[in-house]
């Protein structure tokens, strides 16, 4: 059997008082593609930023590739690891955000390029093979010297996504990436990530897209008040909702 | 006191050698006082926005007093207090000194809030990326806050070269130390000033033409 790519362990996170994850134990292996859903502040978003060190977390484990993420134990002690670590091990992880968060002052071949050159070392003229690679995977190969400003919604995401996945990361991480867009231009970007799922991707998405989490995913995730509420297979959850919770949740969701 | 204009021409070309040297000084000064304001400056505005309490603590205290003093006060502190505290510097080095100090406060606080101003999203894509802090300072941060604090920073350039005329009072033969001297000999008052006057503006004229051409070209396409 396969390791798994993920593993959390009892992940807890305070912010202050507010205990916003209440200890969630979850895994992932080589090639799944897991969506969590779950009604806002239910801790969907926070345990994917936990999950690449975006926000620290209170307790317990995050293991990614068989690396403890963020912290380790020294004599007993939880420690913080260096900045530096940490930023090699987000590396470990892709990640496209609800906002794309392009950088502005650079192309589409640049933004994805500037990983590549100064986080994989890798030279110059490689590091753009692959970043044309990627943007004529997503479909914007002709658009590789537009800036973001010059981009719509949907083909700026399409780059935010691509130049994550140019790193190679062991998993992808997406935090609701349509949810910033027009109607119009959701599928589009949605198209990408169900090519990525075909290819075998490991891919975890937050989303509102109920009718993409039932069709893409191998496993979702319900998350209520911070806990798991329910996980398993999309066709099982979706028409044999276990908890009320969750058949409330998804009698209040639009399935289109 | 009257004068033809043929004898204006006349002392300003007897004068031609000083008043360029002196503006050659106004222009050293100004600029030392920039460049060295503004690298300190980015390091105060990274303090105040980055910075943990203590040092926000200290680069907020640093800033505040430097910019509640007087230039005035600064330039004749950095000369005679330094003096006798037992640094010796040269006028020229404790003007511009004096300078660099006071421009650092007013670019660390333009640097603070270009920095603020740009979206959280950016540091943390970058940071999903794998890029460390100073990675993302480097290639994100600074090349955004850059264009961002460019008209401002024109406008503080300026103000140095302005404030580069109070060297003159602890005998820093700037432009205007040089056009006193030539007037104290020729008593021409009105037209030495109003040349000087003239070359201030030239020299400011330039630098804001010469940011706002950088403002052109670093424009961000959309």
């Amino acid at each position: 059997m396969a390791s798994n790519i993920l593993e959390i362990q009892n992940l807890h996170k305070r912010f202050g008082a507010v205990e916003v994850l209440k200890g969630i134990d979850c895994a992932m292996k080589q090639g799944d593609v897991v969506c969590v859903i779950g009604s806002s502040g239910s801790g969907k978003t926070t345990m994917l930023r936990c999950i690449n060190m975006l926000e620290d977390f209170s307790e317990g484990t995050i293991r990614i590739d068989d690396q403890d993420i963020g912290y380790e134990i020294r004599n007993g002690v939880r420690r913080r690891k260096s900045e530096k670590e940490i930023a090699r091990q987000r590396a470990l992880t892709g990640m496209a955000f609800q906002q794309f968060n392009l950088f502005p002052h650079m192309t589409a071949t640049e933004n994805i390029m500037l990983g590549l050159v100064k986080v994989k070392n890798m030279h110059r003229d490689q590091a753009h093979a692959i970043a044309e690679k990627w943007l004529d995977r997503v479909g914007l190969l002709e658009r590789r010297d537009y800036y973001p400003g010059q981009l719509s919604g949907g083909q700026q995401q399409r780059v935010a996504i691509a130049r994550a996945i140019a790193m190679s990361p062991k998993l992808m991480l997406f935090d609701e990436v349509t949810s910033a867009l027009d109607p119009e231009l959701v599928n589009e970007v949605l198209l990408v990530i169900k090519d990525l799922a075909r290819e075998g991707m490991t891919m975890l998405l937050v989303t509102h897209e109920m009718r993409f989490a039932f069709e893409v995913s191998s496993r979702v995730i319900f998350m209520n008040q911070g806990r798991i509420g329910e996980e398993g297979d999309p066709r099982e959850m979706f028409l044999n909702p276990k908890t009320e919770r969750l058949a409330e949740f998804l009698k209040s969701s639009t399935f289109n | 006191m009257d004068f033809t204009l043929t004898q204006i021409l006349h002392q300003l070309w007897i004068a031609r050698i000083p008043i360029v040297q002196g503006l050659g000084v106004t222009m050293a000064a100004a600029a030392l006082a920039i460049v060295a304001g503004s690298v300190l400056g980015v390091g105060v505005g990274l303090a105040l926005t980055y910075g943990t309490r203590t040092l926000r603590w200290l680069t907020r205290a640093y800033t505040d007093f430097i910019r509640g003093t007087p230039v005035l006060v600064l330039v004749l502190a950095s000369y005679y207090i330094l003096g006798a505290a037992g640094v010796q510097l040269s006028p020229f080095q404790a003007g511009v000194l004096a300078l660099a100090v006071f421009c650092s406060s007013h670019v660390g606080e333009i640097v603070r809030g270009a920095l603020q101003a740009i979206p959280i999203g950016q540091i943390e894509a970058a940071k999903a990326i794998g890029l460390t802090f100073p990675q993302t300072f480097r290639y994100v941060l600074l090349p955004l806050a850059i264009r961002q604090v460019l008209p401002t920073w024109v406008n503080t350039a300026a103000e140095m070269v302005k404030a580069s005329t109070l060297l003159s009072i602890i005998g820093v033969g700037d432009l205007l130390l040089a056009s006193q001297e030539v007037i104290s000999r020729t008593f021409m008052s009105l037209p030495f000033y109003f040349f000087a006057g003239f070359l201030y503006f030239t020299v400011n004229f330039a630098i804001e033409h010469f940011g706002r051409y950088v403002e052109r070209k670093t424009q961000i396409p959309s």
